[in-house]
Protein backbone atom coordinates (compact mmCIF):
# COMPACT_ATOMS: atom_id res chain seq x y z
CA UNK A 1 0.00 0.00 0.00
CA UNK A 2 2.85 2.14 1.15
CA UNK A 3 4.58 1.51 -2.03
CA UNK A 4 1.85 2.54 -3.88
CA UNK A 5 1.21 5.67 -2.39
CA UNK A 6 5.10 6.71 -3.46
CA UNK A 7 4.33 5.63 -6.62
CA UNK A 8 1.47 7.62 -7.56
CA UNK A 9 3.54 10.81 -5.74
CA UNK A 10 6.09 10.07 -8.07
CA UNK A 11 4.21 9.76 -10.69
CA UNK A 12 2.13 13.46 -9.50
CA UNK A 13 5.19 15.12 -9.85
CA UNK A 14 6.58 13.64 -13.25
CA UNK A 15 3.29 14.73 -14.54
CA UNK A 16 3.94 18.22 -12.96
CA UNK A 17 7.60 18.55 -14.30
CA UNK A 18 6.37 17.78 -17.76
CA UNK A 19 3.57 19.90 -18.04
CA UNK A 20 5.48 23.05 -16.19
CA UNK A 21 7.97 22.07 -18.78
CA UNK A 22 5.49 22.40 -21.81
CA UNK A 23 4.37 25.35 -19.84
CA UNK A 24 7.66 27.35 -19.56
CA UNK A 25 8.19 26.20 -23.44
CA UNK A 26 4.91 27.78 -24.56
CA UNK A 27 4.93 31.19 -23.20
CA UNK A 28 9.02 31.68 -23.69
CA UNK A 29 8.52 33.61 -26.91
CA UNK A 30 6.49 36.20 -24.92
CA UNK A 31 8.69 35.81 -22.16
CA UNK A 32 11.94 36.69 -24.34
CA UNK A 33 10.18 39.56 -26.43
CA UNK A 34 9.36 41.32 -23.13
CA UNK A 35 12.51 41.11 -22.44
CA UNK A 36 14.13 41.89 -25.43
CA UNK A 37 11.57 45.38 -25.23
CA UNK A 38 13.18 46.55 -21.84
CA UNK A 39 16.98 45.48 -23.41
CA UNK A 40 19.46 47.95 -24.82
CA UNK A 41 20.72 47.11 -28.22
CA UNK A 42 24.05 46.47 -27.36
CA UNK A 43 22.34 44.60 -24.07
CA UNK A 44 20.65 42.80 -26.68
CA UNK A 45 22.97 41.17 -28.67
CA UNK A 46 24.87 40.18 -25.23
CA UNK A 47 22.66 38.78 -23.47
CA UNK A 48 20.45 36.75 -26.01
CA UNK A 49 18.55 34.23 -23.93
CA UNK A 50 18.53 35.98 -20.50
CA UNK A 51 14.93 36.73 -19.38
CA UNK A 52 16.03 39.09 -16.80
CA UNK A 53 17.53 42.96 -18.13
CA UNK A 54 20.58 44.17 -16.24
CA UNK A 55 19.63 47.62 -16.98
CA UNK A 56 15.93 48.01 -17.55
CA UNK A 57 15.27 50.82 -19.97
CA UNK A 58 12.19 52.20 -21.61
CA UNK A 59 13.55 53.92 -24.45
CA UNK A 60 12.42 51.21 -27.09
CA UNK A 61 8.85 51.94 -26.02
CA UNK A 62 9.15 55.79 -26.21
CA UNK A 63 10.92 55.92 -29.48
CA UNK A 64 8.33 53.02 -31.36
CA UNK A 65 5.29 55.41 -29.59
CA UNK A 66 6.60 58.85 -31.07
CA UNK A 67 8.47 58.32 -33.99
CA UNK A 68 7.17 55.46 -35.79
CA UNK A 69 3.68 55.93 -35.15
CA UNK A 70 2.83 53.13 -32.46
CA UNK A 71 0.18 55.55 -30.82
CA UNK A 72 -1.47 55.99 -33.87
CA UNK A 73 -1.82 52.27 -34.23
CA UNK A 74 -2.77 51.87 -30.79
CA UNK A 75 -5.72 54.02 -30.99
CA UNK A 76 -6.69 52.97 -34.33
CA UNK A 77 -6.69 49.13 -33.27
CA UNK A 78 -8.83 50.31 -30.53
CA UNK A 79 -11.35 52.55 -32.49
CA UNK A 80 -11.23 49.52 -35.03
CA UNK A 81 -11.89 46.52 -32.22
CA UNK A 82 -14.62 48.31 -30.22
CA UNK A 83 -16.93 49.53 -32.97
CA UNK A 84 -16.59 45.89 -34.89
CA UNK A 85 -17.55 44.33 -31.71
CA UNK A 86 -20.38 46.88 -31.06
CA UNK A 87 -21.69 46.14 -34.56
CA UNK A 88 -21.10 41.75 -34.45
CA UNK A 89 -22.52 41.54 -30.83
CA UNK A 90 -25.77 43.78 -32.23
CA UNK A 91 -26.08 41.84 -35.37
CA UNK A 92 -25.74 38.34 -34.05
CA UNK A 93 -27.65 39.03 -30.77
CA UNK A 94 -30.77 39.98 -32.74
CA UNK A 95 -30.44 37.10 -35.82
CA UNK A 96 -29.89 34.85 -33.15
CA UNK A 97 -33.04 35.94 -31.31
CA UNK A 98 -35.02 35.34 -34.63
CA UNK A 99 -33.16 32.16 -35.55
CA UNK A 100 -33.75 30.51 -31.90
CA UNK A 101 -37.31 31.66 -31.01
CA UNK A 102 -39.21 31.81 -34.12
CA UNK A 103 -39.76 29.78 -37.40
CA UNK A 104 -40.12 31.74 -39.87
CA UNK A 105 -39.52 30.93 -43.75
CA UNK A 106 -35.95 31.42 -45.02
CA UNK A 107 -34.63 30.41 -41.43
CA UNK A 108 -32.68 27.06 -41.95
CA UNK A 109 -31.78 28.32 -45.66
CA UNK A 110 -30.10 31.46 -43.73
CA UNK A 111 -28.84 28.88 -41.30
CA UNK A 112 -27.37 26.47 -44.25
CA UNK A 113 -25.47 29.71 -46.03
CA UNK A 114 -24.28 31.22 -42.71
CA UNK A 115 -22.38 27.75 -41.95
CA UNK A 116 -21.09 26.77 -45.33
CA UNK A 117 -19.28 29.83 -44.70
CA UNK A 118 -17.18 28.49 -42.65
CA UNK A 119 -14.33 27.16 -45.75
CA UNK A 120 -14.46 29.92 -47.75
CA UNK A 121 -11.52 31.16 -47.01
CA UNK A 122 -11.19 35.38 -46.63
CA UNK A 123 -8.15 34.85 -49.40
CA UNK A 124 -11.17 33.82 -52.00
CA UNK A 125 -13.71 37.48 -50.94
CA UNK A 126 -10.66 39.33 -49.83
CA UNK A 127 -10.39 41.01 -53.45
CA UNK A 128 -13.86 42.00 -53.90
CA UNK A 129 -13.99 43.06 -50.46
CA UNK A 130 -11.72 45.62 -51.14
CA UNK A 131 -13.36 46.47 -54.24
CA UNK A 132 -16.71 47.43 -52.02
CA UNK A 133 -14.48 48.99 -49.69
CA UNK A 134 -13.23 51.10 -52.37
CA UNK A 135 -16.85 52.13 -54.43
CA UNK A 136 -17.66 53.20 -50.69
CA UNK A 137 -14.85 55.57 -50.88
CA UNK A 138 -13.97 54.09 -47.81
CA UNK A 139 -10.10 52.32 -48.71
CA UNK A 140 -7.45 53.46 -46.27
CA UNK A 141 -10.11 54.87 -43.53
CA UNK A 142 -10.66 53.89 -40.20
CA UNK A 143 -14.56 53.21 -41.06
CA UNK A 144 -13.99 51.10 -44.07
CA UNK A 145 -11.90 49.12 -41.72
CA UNK A 146 -14.76 48.61 -38.85
CA UNK A 147 -17.21 48.01 -41.74
CA UNK A 148 -15.45 44.64 -43.27
CA UNK A 149 -14.14 43.52 -39.83
CA UNK A 150 -17.60 43.09 -38.98
CA UNK A 151 -18.96 41.44 -42.37
CA UNK A 152 -18.86 37.79 -42.59
CA UNK A 153 -21.31 34.98 -41.25
CA UNK A 154 -19.66 35.01 -37.10
CA UNK A 155 -21.29 31.63 -37.24
CA UNK A 156 -20.20 30.94 -34.16
CA UNK A 157 -21.39 33.82 -32.68
CA UNK A 158 -24.87 33.20 -34.63
CA UNK A 159 -24.93 29.50 -32.86
CA UNK A 160 -24.00 30.47 -29.49
CA UNK A 161 -26.61 33.31 -29.72
CA UNK A 162 -29.62 30.80 -31.49
CA UNK A 163 -29.16 27.46 -28.77
CA UNK A 164 -29.00 30.09 -26.14
CA UNK A 165 -32.39 31.91 -26.90
CA UNK A 166 -33.66 28.41 -28.05
CA UNK A 167 -33.64 27.45 -24.56
CA UNK A 168 -35.63 30.67 -22.87
CA UNK A 169 -38.80 29.47 -21.78
CA UNK A 170 -41.87 30.64 -23.95
CA UNK A 171 -43.25 31.67 -20.43
CA UNK A 172 -41.56 34.59 -20.48
CA UNK A 173 -42.20 35.98 -23.69
CA UNK A 174 -46.32 35.44 -23.82
CA UNK A 175 -46.07 37.38 -20.25
CA UNK A 176 -44.51 40.47 -22.10
CA UNK A 177 -46.92 39.94 -24.79
CA UNK A 178 -49.94 39.68 -22.35
CA UNK A 179 -48.29 43.36 -21.00
CA UNK A 180 -48.60 44.99 -24.19
CA UNK A 181 -44.86 44.56 -25.47
CA UNK A 182 -44.38 44.24 -29.63
CA UNK A 183 -41.35 42.02 -30.86
CA UNK A 184 -38.77 44.74 -29.90
CA UNK A 185 -39.61 45.40 -26.90
CA UNK A 186 -39.95 42.03 -25.78
CA UNK A 187 -36.49 41.15 -27.25
CA UNK A 188 -35.39 44.52 -25.78
CA UNK A 189 -36.63 44.38 -22.06
CA UNK A 190 -36.81 40.77 -21.79
CA UNK A 191 -34.48 38.63 -23.78
CA UNK A 192 -31.37 41.57 -23.78
CA UNK A 193 -30.90 41.37 -19.95
CA UNK A 194 -31.00 37.40 -19.74
CA UNK A 195 -28.56 36.68 -22.32
CA UNK A 196 -25.44 38.72 -20.80
CA UNK A 197 -23.08 35.87 -20.53
CA UNK A 198 -23.47 34.80 -24.30
CA UNK A 199 -23.21 38.17 -25.08
CA UNK A 200 -19.69 38.60 -22.37
CA UNK A 201 -18.57 35.77 -24.52
CA UNK A 202 -19.58 36.97 -27.77
CA UNK A 203 -17.75 40.45 -26.80
CA UNK A 204 -14.71 39.12 -25.28
CA UNK A 205 -13.81 36.32 -28.72
CA UNK A 206 -14.82 39.26 -31.19
CA UNK A 207 -12.54 41.44 -29.41
CA UNK A 208 -9.89 39.32 -29.78
CA UNK A 209 -10.07 38.60 -33.36
CA UNK A 210 -10.95 42.24 -34.32
CA UNK A 211 -7.70 42.88 -32.31
CA UNK A 212 -5.07 40.42 -34.23
CA UNK A 213 -6.70 40.65 -37.73
CA UNK A 214 -3.95 40.83 -40.02
CA UNK A 215 -5.40 40.36 -43.72
CA UNK A 216 -8.18 42.96 -44.31
CA UNK A 217 -6.08 45.97 -42.34
CA UNK A 218 -3.26 44.94 -44.38
CA UNK A 219 -4.54 45.29 -47.82
CA UNK A 220 -7.08 47.56 -46.80
CA UNK A 221 -3.98 50.35 -45.35
CA UNK A 222 -1.95 49.67 -48.34
CA UNK A 223 -1.55 52.67 -49.19
CA UNK A 224 -2.58 54.67 -46.19
CA UNK A 225 -0.18 54.43 -43.00
CA UNK A 226 -1.87 56.39 -41.04
CA UNK A 227 -4.79 54.16 -40.43
CA UNK A 228 -2.65 51.14 -39.68
CA UNK A 229 -3.83 48.98 -36.83
CA UNK A 230 -1.20 47.41 -34.70
CA UNK A 231 -0.38 44.15 -36.16
CA UNK A 232 -0.18 45.73 -39.48
CA UNK A 233 1.81 48.81 -38.26
CA UNK A 234 4.87 46.03 -37.06
CA UNK A 235 4.87 44.20 -40.06
CA UNK A 236 5.69 47.31 -41.49
CA UNK A 237 7.56 48.52 -39.20
CA UNK A 238 9.50 45.23 -39.34
CA UNK A 239 10.16 46.00 -43.20
CA UNK A 240 11.55 49.03 -42.90
CA UNK A 241 13.97 49.04 -39.51
CA UNK A 242 14.97 45.12 -39.95
CA UNK A 243 18.09 45.84 -37.46
CA UNK A 244 15.76 47.45 -34.76
CA UNK A 245 15.26 44.10 -32.99
CA UNK A 246 14.40 46.18 -29.22
CA UNK A 247 11.98 48.50 -31.36
CA UNK A 248 10.11 45.37 -33.06
CA UNK A 249 9.85 43.79 -29.39
CA UNK A 250 8.26 46.72 -27.93
CA UNK A 251 5.72 46.86 -30.76
CA UNK A 252 4.85 43.34 -30.25
CA UNK A 253 4.80 43.84 -26.60
CA UNK A 254 1.93 46.84 -27.20
CA UNK A 255 0.61 44.88 -29.69
CA UNK A 256 0.30 41.43 -27.68
CA UNK A 257 -0.51 42.84 -24.02
CA UNK A 258 -3.75 44.12 -23.93
CA UNK A 259 -5.08 40.59 -25.37
CA UNK A 260 -3.15 38.85 -22.58
CA UNK A 261 -4.37 41.18 -19.63
CA UNK A 262 -8.18 40.65 -21.29
CA UNK A 263 -7.71 36.98 -21.41
CA UNK A 264 -6.47 36.45 -18.23
CA UNK A 265 -9.13 37.81 -16.35
CA UNK A 266 -11.72 36.87 -18.67
CA UNK A 267 -10.69 33.12 -19.94
CA UNK A 268 -13.44 31.68 -18.82
CA UNK A 269 -15.96 33.37 -20.96
CA UNK A 270 -13.59 32.39 -24.09
CA UNK A 271 -12.93 29.01 -23.01
CA UNK A 272 -16.55 28.36 -22.85
CA UNK A 273 -17.36 30.12 -25.90
CA UNK A 274 -15.02 28.25 -27.57
CA UNK A 275 -16.47 24.60 -26.18
CA UNK A 276 -19.51 25.72 -26.92
CA UNK A 277 -18.74 26.17 -30.75
CA UNK A 278 -17.92 22.43 -30.86
CA UNK A 279 -20.42 21.09 -29.34
CA UNK A 280 -23.06 22.69 -31.25
CA UNK B 1 -75.10 25.95 -38.54
CA UNK B 2 -72.80 23.69 -40.36
CA UNK B 3 -72.23 26.71 -42.40
CA UNK B 4 -71.30 28.94 -39.62
CA UNK B 5 -68.51 26.80 -38.01
CA UNK B 6 -66.78 26.37 -41.26
CA UNK B 7 -67.08 30.40 -41.33
CA UNK B 8 -65.65 30.96 -37.92
CA UNK B 9 -62.51 28.14 -38.55
CA UNK B 10 -61.99 30.02 -41.57
CA UNK B 11 -61.62 33.05 -39.88
CA UNK B 12 -59.16 31.71 -36.82
CA UNK B 13 -57.04 30.48 -40.14
CA UNK B 14 -57.31 34.04 -42.01
CA UNK B 15 -55.88 35.51 -38.76
CA UNK B 16 -53.57 32.73 -37.90
CA UNK B 17 -52.21 33.80 -41.82
CA UNK B 18 -51.83 37.59 -40.74
CA UNK B 19 -50.23 36.42 -37.60
CA UNK B 20 -47.67 34.45 -39.56
CA UNK B 21 -46.59 37.16 -41.93
CA UNK B 22 -46.67 39.53 -39.24
CA UNK B 23 -43.83 37.12 -37.30
CA UNK B 24 -41.82 36.55 -40.49
CA UNK B 25 -41.78 40.53 -40.87
CA UNK B 26 -40.87 40.63 -37.54
CA UNK B 27 -38.13 37.76 -37.91
CA UNK B 28 -36.61 39.64 -41.27
CA UNK B 29 -36.03 43.00 -39.53
CA UNK B 30 -34.21 41.43 -36.59
CA UNK B 31 -31.89 39.29 -39.05
CA UNK B 32 -31.94 42.74 -41.36
CA UNK B 33 -28.25 43.41 -40.08
CA UNK B 34 -26.75 40.34 -40.03
CA UNK B 35 -28.37 39.35 -43.51
CA UNK B 36 -26.52 42.64 -44.58
CA UNK B 37 -23.67 42.37 -43.42
CA UNK B 38 -23.01 39.14 -45.12
CA UNK B 39 -24.11 39.83 -48.65
CA UNK B 40 -22.09 42.81 -48.87
CA UNK B 41 -19.21 41.52 -47.44
CA UNK B 42 -19.85 37.41 -48.05
CA UNK B 43 -22.22 36.97 -50.50
CA UNK B 44 -21.93 39.55 -53.25
CA UNK B 45 -17.52 39.46 -52.73
CA UNK B 46 -18.04 36.06 -53.84
CA UNK B 47 -20.27 36.66 -56.80
CA UNK B 48 -18.16 39.34 -58.06
CA UNK B 49 -15.10 36.89 -57.44
CA UNK B 50 -16.87 35.15 -60.48
CA UNK B 51 -17.03 38.08 -62.36
CA UNK B 52 -13.54 39.19 -62.21
CA UNK B 53 -12.02 35.68 -62.61
CA UNK B 54 -13.19 36.18 -65.99
CA UNK B 55 -11.25 39.81 -66.96
CA UNK B 56 -8.14 40.85 -67.54
CA UNK B 57 -7.86 43.22 -64.91
CA UNK B 58 -5.06 44.91 -63.04
CA UNK B 59 -7.79 47.06 -60.57
CA UNK B 60 -5.86 50.29 -61.17
CA UNK B 61 -7.70 51.35 -63.94
CA UNK B 62 -11.15 50.33 -64.64
CA UNK B 63 -10.72 49.17 -68.79
CA UNK B 64 -10.87 45.26 -68.47
CA UNK B 65 -11.51 43.06 -70.68
CA UNK B 66 -13.48 40.03 -70.71
CA UNK B 67 -10.99 37.28 -71.50
CA UNK B 68 -13.90 34.14 -70.66
CA UNK B 69 -11.90 31.18 -69.39
CA UNK B 70 -8.37 32.45 -69.90
CA UNK B 71 -7.26 32.90 -66.57
CA UNK B 72 -8.10 29.27 -65.43
CA UNK B 73 -5.83 27.39 -68.60
CA UNK B 74 -3.90 30.25 -67.48
CA UNK B 75 -3.65 28.79 -63.94
CA UNK B 76 -3.77 25.31 -64.82
CA UNK B 77 -0.87 25.61 -66.44
CA UNK B 78 0.85 28.42 -64.01
CA UNK B 79 3.94 26.32 -61.86
CA UNK B 80 3.66 28.76 -59.34
CA UNK B 81 0.22 28.41 -58.48
CA UNK B 82 0.50 24.27 -58.58
CA UNK B 83 3.82 24.70 -56.43
CA UNK B 84 1.39 27.53 -54.07
CA UNK B 85 -1.82 24.64 -54.52
CA UNK B 86 0.80 21.93 -53.43
CA UNK B 87 2.28 23.53 -50.22
CA UNK B 88 -0.98 24.61 -48.76
CA UNK B 89 -1.90 20.45 -48.75
CA UNK B 90 1.34 19.56 -47.67
CA UNK B 91 1.03 21.96 -44.86
CA UNK B 92 -2.53 20.55 -44.28
CA UNK B 93 -1.03 16.92 -44.29
CA UNK B 94 2.01 17.70 -41.64
CA UNK B 95 -0.49 19.94 -39.27
CA UNK B 96 -3.36 18.46 -38.93
CA UNK B 97 -2.03 15.41 -37.59
CA UNK B 98 0.63 16.79 -35.48
CA UNK B 99 -1.76 19.20 -33.85
CA UNK B 100 -4.39 16.76 -33.50
CA UNK B 101 -2.15 14.49 -31.78
CA UNK B 102 -0.39 17.20 -29.08
CA UNK B 103 -3.70 19.00 -28.14
CA UNK B 104 -5.41 15.35 -27.40
CA UNK B 105 -2.21 14.72 -25.13
CA UNK B 106 -2.60 17.78 -23.43
CA UNK B 107 -6.20 17.77 -23.05
CA UNK B 108 -5.89 14.38 -21.58
CA UNK B 109 -3.42 15.51 -18.86
CA UNK B 110 -5.22 17.89 -17.73
CA UNK B 111 -8.50 16.24 -17.83
CA UNK B 112 -7.57 15.09 -14.47
CA UNK B 113 -9.70 17.15 -11.64
CA UNK B 114 -7.55 16.10 -9.16
CA UNK B 115 -4.57 17.67 -10.58
CA UNK B 116 -3.34 21.07 -8.82
CA UNK B 117 -2.54 24.16 -11.22
CA UNK B 118 -4.55 22.63 -13.92
CA UNK B 119 -6.02 26.12 -14.90
CA UNK B 120 -2.91 27.54 -14.66
CA UNK B 121 -1.53 25.12 -17.33
CA UNK B 122 -4.16 25.73 -19.31
CA UNK B 123 -3.51 29.19 -19.64
CA UNK B 124 -0.52 28.65 -20.37
CA UNK B 125 -0.88 26.59 -23.15
CA UNK B 126 -3.89 29.49 -24.34
CA UNK B 127 -1.93 32.23 -24.49
CA UNK B 128 -0.25 32.12 -27.79
CA UNK B 129 -4.15 31.49 -29.69
CA UNK B 130 -5.49 34.80 -28.39
CA UNK B 131 -2.11 36.87 -29.47
CA UNK B 132 -1.44 38.47 -32.93
CA UNK B 133 -0.54 35.68 -35.44
CA UNK B 134 1.40 38.43 -37.28
CA UNK B 135 3.07 39.89 -34.24
CA UNK B 136 4.26 36.07 -32.93
CA UNK B 137 5.32 35.48 -37.05
CA UNK B 138 7.58 38.52 -36.62
CA UNK B 139 9.43 38.19 -33.11
CA UNK B 140 9.30 33.93 -34.15
CA UNK B 141 11.75 35.29 -37.19
CA UNK B 142 14.02 36.70 -34.20
CA UNK B 143 13.97 33.69 -32.18
CA UNK B 144 14.51 30.89 -34.67
CA UNK B 145 16.90 33.50 -36.25
CA UNK B 146 20.70 32.42 -36.90
CA UNK B 147 21.18 34.78 -34.11
CA UNK B 148 18.21 34.09 -32.03
CA UNK B 149 17.76 31.99 -28.47
CA UNK B 150 17.23 29.27 -30.24
CA UNK B 151 19.82 28.46 -32.10
CA UNK B 152 22.15 29.97 -29.00
CA UNK B 153 21.03 27.43 -27.12
CA UNK B 154 21.21 24.39 -29.41
CA UNK B 155 24.64 25.27 -29.88
CA UNK B 156 25.21 25.93 -26.49
CA UNK B 157 24.41 22.23 -25.91
CA UNK B 158 26.14 21.00 -28.47
CA UNK B 159 23.07 19.54 -30.33
CA UNK B 160 24.39 21.25 -33.27
CA UNK B 161 27.21 22.35 -34.35
CA UNK B 162 26.30 25.72 -35.89
CA UNK B 163 23.39 27.90 -36.02
CA UNK B 164 20.53 26.33 -38.30
CA UNK B 165 18.65 29.15 -40.67
CA UNK B 166 15.17 27.54 -39.70
CA UNK B 167 13.47 29.57 -42.47
CA UNK B 168 16.08 30.64 -44.96
CA UNK B 169 16.24 26.87 -45.84
CA UNK B 170 14.11 25.67 -48.36
CA UNK B 171 14.31 22.05 -46.49
CA UNK B 172 13.18 23.29 -42.69
CA UNK B 173 11.11 26.19 -43.78
CA UNK B 174 8.09 24.80 -43.90
CA UNK B 175 8.50 22.52 -41.32
CA UNK B 176 9.17 25.09 -39.36
CA UNK B 177 6.20 27.06 -40.03
CA UNK B 178 4.20 23.70 -39.17
CA UNK B 179 5.50 23.70 -35.79
CA UNK B 180 4.99 27.57 -35.28
CA UNK B 181 1.37 27.06 -36.11
CA UNK B 182 0.80 24.27 -34.34
CA UNK B 183 2.59 25.81 -31.03
CA UNK B 184 0.30 28.86 -31.85
CA UNK B 185 -3.45 27.05 -32.57
CA UNK B 186 -2.52 23.90 -30.00
CA UNK B 187 -4.66 25.58 -27.08
CA UNK B 188 -7.72 26.21 -29.13
CA UNK B 189 -7.91 22.13 -30.20
CA UNK B 190 -6.43 21.31 -26.87
CA UNK B 191 -10.23 23.25 -25.56
CA UNK B 192 -12.13 20.91 -28.03
CA UNK B 193 -10.51 18.03 -26.91
CA UNK B 194 -11.35 18.66 -23.20
CA UNK B 195 -15.14 19.39 -23.92
CA UNK B 196 -15.23 16.24 -25.51
CA UNK B 197 -13.40 14.25 -23.11
CA UNK B 198 -16.17 15.85 -20.43
CA UNK B 199 -18.60 14.03 -22.39
CA UNK B 200 -16.68 10.82 -20.72
CA UNK B 201 -18.72 9.14 -17.96
CA UNK B 202 -16.68 8.85 -14.89
CA UNK B 203 -17.20 5.61 -14.00
CA UNK B 204 -15.75 4.10 -17.51
CA UNK B 205 -12.81 5.47 -16.08
CA UNK B 206 -13.09 3.41 -12.70
CA UNK B 207 -15.23 0.36 -14.43
CA UNK B 208 -11.27 0.25 -16.86
CA UNK B 209 -9.36 0.50 -13.57
CA UNK B 210 -11.21 -1.71 -11.54
CA UNK B 211 -10.61 -4.63 -15.12
CA UNK B 212 -6.88 -3.90 -14.30
CA UNK B 213 -6.07 -1.19 -17.40
CA UNK B 214 -3.37 0.84 -16.92
CA UNK B 215 -3.81 4.65 -18.40
CA UNK B 216 -2.68 3.93 -21.77
CA UNK B 217 -4.86 1.17 -22.02
CA UNK B 218 -7.97 3.09 -20.79
CA UNK B 219 -7.13 5.77 -23.00
CA UNK B 220 -6.58 3.76 -26.59
CA UNK B 221 -9.15 1.28 -26.12
CA UNK B 222 -11.96 3.02 -23.90
CA UNK B 223 -11.54 6.86 -24.23
CA UNK B 224 -10.56 7.19 -27.95
CA UNK B 225 -13.18 5.00 -29.54
CA UNK B 226 -15.58 7.35 -27.22
CA UNK B 227 -14.31 10.66 -27.97
CA UNK B 228 -13.55 10.00 -31.57
CA UNK B 229 -16.24 11.35 -33.16
CA UNK B 230 -15.42 14.88 -31.43
CA UNK B 231 -11.82 14.25 -32.97
CA UNK B 232 -14.09 13.86 -36.71
CA UNK B 233 -15.31 17.16 -36.26
CA UNK B 234 -12.22 18.44 -34.82
CA UNK B 235 -9.88 17.37 -37.63
CA UNK B 236 -12.52 18.46 -40.32
CA UNK B 237 -12.13 22.36 -38.34
CA UNK B 238 -8.34 21.69 -38.08
CA UNK B 239 -7.85 20.77 -41.97
CA UNK B 240 -10.36 23.85 -43.03
CA UNK B 241 -8.34 26.08 -41.10
CA UNK B 242 -5.02 25.00 -41.97
CA UNK B 243 -5.83 25.77 -45.62
CA UNK B 244 -6.54 29.18 -44.83
CA UNK B 245 -3.31 29.72 -43.35
CA UNK B 246 -1.90 33.64 -43.87
CA UNK B 247 -0.52 35.73 -41.45
CA UNK B 248 2.33 33.51 -39.85
CA UNK B 249 3.43 32.64 -43.49
CA UNK B 250 3.80 36.44 -44.71
CA UNK B 251 4.95 37.63 -41.81
CA UNK B 252 7.54 34.97 -41.17
CA UNK B 253 9.12 33.87 -44.68
CA UNK B 254 6.99 35.54 -47.22
CA UNK B 255 6.31 32.52 -49.13
CA UNK B 256 9.95 31.78 -49.61
CA UNK B 257 12.62 30.83 -49.84
CA UNK B 258 12.25 30.46 -53.66
CA UNK B 259 8.60 29.92 -52.79
CA UNK B 260 9.29 27.00 -51.11
CA UNK B 261 6.31 28.36 -48.36
CA UNK B 262 4.15 29.87 -50.47
CA UNK B 263 0.89 29.00 -50.36
CA UNK B 264 -2.17 29.76 -51.87
CA UNK B 265 -3.25 32.87 -49.82
CA UNK B 266 -0.05 34.37 -49.95
CA UNK B 267 0.14 33.81 -54.29
CA UNK B 268 -3.23 35.46 -54.43
CA UNK B 269 -1.90 38.73 -52.23
CA UNK B 270 1.08 38.80 -54.67
CA UNK B 271 -0.68 38.73 -57.54
CA UNK B 272 -3.70 40.72 -56.51
CA UNK B 273 -1.90 43.48 -54.27
CA UNK B 274 1.91 43.58 -54.88
CA UNK B 275 4.00 45.27 -56.90
CA UNK B 276 7.05 43.25 -56.71
CA UNK B 277 6.22 41.05 -60.30
CA UNK B 278 4.71 44.01 -62.14
CA UNK B 279 1.41 45.56 -62.91
CA UNK B 280 -1.44 43.39 -59.94
CA UNK B 281 -3.63 41.11 -61.76
CA UNK B 282 -6.58 40.82 -60.13
CA UNK B 283 -9.02 39.08 -62.33
CA UNK B 284 -6.08 36.01 -62.07
CA UNK B 285 -5.99 36.14 -58.24
CA UNK B 286 -9.54 36.09 -58.54
CA UNK B 287 -9.55 32.83 -60.71
CA UNK B 288 -6.31 31.34 -58.58
CA UNK B 289 -8.48 32.19 -54.77
CA UNK B 290 -11.61 30.58 -56.54
CA UNK B 291 -10.10 27.80 -58.02
CA UNK B 292 -8.51 26.87 -54.48
CA UNK B 293 -12.02 27.98 -52.33
CA UNK B 294 -13.58 25.56 -54.84
CA UNK B 295 -11.08 23.00 -53.67
CA UNK B 296 -11.70 23.77 -49.64
CA UNK B 297 -15.06 23.55 -49.89
CA UNK B 298 -15.10 19.68 -51.88
CA UNK B 299 -12.62 18.78 -49.24
CA UNK B 300 -14.58 19.92 -46.07
CA UNK B 301 -17.70 18.02 -48.00
CA UNK B 302 -15.96 15.22 -48.89
CA UNK B 303 -14.13 14.82 -45.28
CA UNK B 304 -17.95 15.38 -44.16
CA UNK B 305 -19.07 12.67 -45.90
CA UNK B 306 -16.14 9.90 -44.73
CA UNK B 307 -16.42 11.44 -40.92
CA UNK B 308 -20.18 10.50 -41.38
CA UNK B 309 -19.81 7.06 -42.96
CA UNK B 310 -17.36 6.11 -40.34
CA UNK B 311 -18.92 7.06 -37.36
CA UNK B 312 -21.81 4.81 -38.77
CA UNK B 313 -19.33 1.72 -38.34
CA UNK B 314 -18.33 2.41 -34.89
Amino acid sequence: MNKEKTLRKIRTSFTHVLLAGIGLAWIYPFLWMIAASFKSQPEFFKNRLGLMPDDPTIDNFVRIWNKADFGTYFINTIVVTVFSVVIVLVMTMMAGYAMGRFKFVGRNLCMAIFLGSIAIPLVSTIIPTYEVVKSMNLVGTKLGLILSQAGGAHVIFLLLFTSFFEGVPKELEEASKIDGCNYFQTFFHVMMPLCKPVATTVVIMETIWAWNAFMLPLVLTLNNPASRTLAVGLYAFKGENTVDWTGIAAGGTIAVIPVIILFIFMQKHFVEGIAGAVKS
Amino acid sequence: MKREKRWKTQKVSKKQVIEQLKVNAWCWLFMALAVGFYILFQGYPIICSIQYSLLDWSGMTSNATFVGLANYTELLRDELFWNAFANSFKYMGMIVPLELAVSLFLAYMLNNEKLRGRSLYRTMYFIPVITTASVVGIIMVFILGVQGPVNHALVALNIIDSPVNFLGNAKYALLTLVVISLWKDCGTYMIYWLAGLQGVPKDVYEAATIDGADRRQTFFHIVLPLIAPTGGIIAILCAINSLKVFDIVKTMTEGGPYYATDVIATYVYRTAFSSEIGMPRLGYASAAALFFGGAVIVIGLGLNAIKSRLSKYV
